[in-house]
């Protein structure tokens, strides 16, 4: 299979903000060149205050978020507590790495707000974690999605500006990535609340 | 490894091995652990049984990790074992979550492997009932692990020869706006209340974690120190 990471396509994007975050992705979910569906789902929300975006092959997406929301149930269960977004960052790392000979296909992006602070992680299959970075991206294109966030992005940014900033970015990108769109989800991380926009895109 | 189990109900619904495991517990050396406002002190006696034995090379408190520790009565070398499997334990939480682990976390996951010896084939229930005394973001802690894999959180306790009347005696003296230097007098006097012979600062071993979240065993001079205080 040349280009399991693109046989379904998708994009994702993940940028921070004052006291917020924000992630997007696509809805496309195709087989190579066909589109089966407009409205796969690949944001997830684990908790209040965590969301986890996956692009990569659709069905390791939904096999690895139902291992993380088994794993967040167990440790509510067991801790009695809910759980930080640096430690779900961490645990998404291990979990990924656990299959280092045998990986999930996927890339994702773990965007949360702890004490008010967001949080971004992003990883690369086998779970290479990277958290320095204002904006992350991921899937067939996401290389697209780089160059609208260098271009438009700018720090501090409050929920209204970056849920504009996130969109655009993600819709120039899907534009150009004949794998990715279909239209557009974007869900704003903010103490108060999460706010989910539908954004209608070129739907080619 | 046998693919019986050795320990087994009598007809009464008692596990005479757990019973047995108790009685081991209850003719070791004396452990006392307070929880103050602010930090947790673990007391525990170290008798020798000869003046030939080098006393340094004899550690009864054990670091769990940086803001945890355990000591306790029974078997030595039952708390050596267990001491180093909690150890495995912190570390593989942490190699997981990249997060401090919580006391009442190690203690139910050391519990399990307390509770799998006096039910698996082949093997004998631990001999030592350990006290669990740490710091963490949830505030101090002390816990005690029993033979049985049960496990206690008490505001005060003590376990070993003396339980008993420790315990009456840490009844009657605690409070709960204990700061950690009263807790560390405290648990000092009720050593002292059962002790046979003189207390010394090498006969016991003191161990203190303070709200800095460090464990630290206080070095003989200042239990010396502290010792005279009592006076």
């Amino acid at each position: 299979m040349s280009g399991i990471f693109e046989y379904n396509g998708g994009s994702i994007v993940g940028m921070k903000g004052k006291n917020c975050i924000a992630v997007a992705c696509d809805r496309r979910f195709g087989q190579q060149m066909s589109t089966i569906t407009t409205n796969y789902q690949k944001v997830f929300k684990i908790q209040d205050n965590i969301l986890l975006a996956l692009s990569g092959l659709n069905t390791d997406i939904h096999t690895f978020y139902a291992l993380m929301e088994k794993e967040i149930n167990l440790y509510n269960l067991k801790e009695n507590r809910k759980m930080k977004p640096t430690t779900f960052a961490n645990l998404v790392a291990s979990a990924l790495y656990e299959r280092r000979f045998g990986p999930f296909f996927v890339t994702p992006i773990v965007a949360g707000l702890e004490n008010g602070k967001p949080i971004l992680a992003t990883y690369d299959s086998i779970g290479c974690k990277s958290d320095l970075d204002d904006f992350q991206v991921g899937g067939t294109g996401g290389n697209y999605i780089y160059g609208a966030c260098e271009a438009f992005f700018k720090p501090d940014m409050s929920p209204e500006e970056l849920e504009e900033v996130i969109g655009q970015s993600l819709v120039s990108g899907c534009d150009r990535d004949a794998l990715s769109g279909w239209g557009g989800v974007v869900y704003v991380l903010t103490e108060q609340k999460i706010t989910v926009k539908i954004l209608k895109t070129k739907q080619t | 490894m046998t693919d019986f189990a050795l320990t087994t109900f009598s007809s009464k619904g008692k596990l005479l091995q757990i019973e047995y495991a108790l009685n081991a517990v209850a003719k070791g050396d004396t452990a006392i652990g307070i929880k103050a406002k602010n930090g947790v002190v673990l007391v525990v006696e170290k008798k020798q049984s000869s003046i030939l034995v080098e006393e340094s090379s004899v550690q009864k408190i054990a670091p769990l990790t940086d803001n945890i520790a355990a000591t306790y009565a029974g078997l030595g070398p039952d708390f050596r074992v267990l001491s180093q499997q909690a150890r495995k334990l912190v570390k593989k939480y942490d190699l997981k979550y990249q997060e401090e682990m919580f006391v009442q976390t190690l203690s139910r996951e050391l519990a399990e492997d307390v509770q799998i010896a006096t039910q698996r084939g082949g093997i004998r229930p631990f001999g030592v009932s350990i006290l669990i005394g740490g710091y963490d973001e949830e505030g101090p802690h002390l816990v005690q692990l029993d033979p049985s894999g049960a496990y206690y959180s008490w505001k005060a306790t003590a376990i070993g020869k003396q339980a008993k009347n420790a315990k009456a005696f840490l009844e009657k003296r605690y409070n709960a706006d204990m700061e950690i230097e009263d807790a560390i007098n405290t648990a000092l006097l009720t050593l002292k209340e059962g002790f046979e012979g003189q207390i010394t600062p090498t006969n016991i071993e003191v161990g203190v974690i303070r709200d800095d979240h460090v464990f630290r065993i206080l070095p003989p001079s200042q239990v010396k120190d502290y010792l005279e205080e009592l006076e």
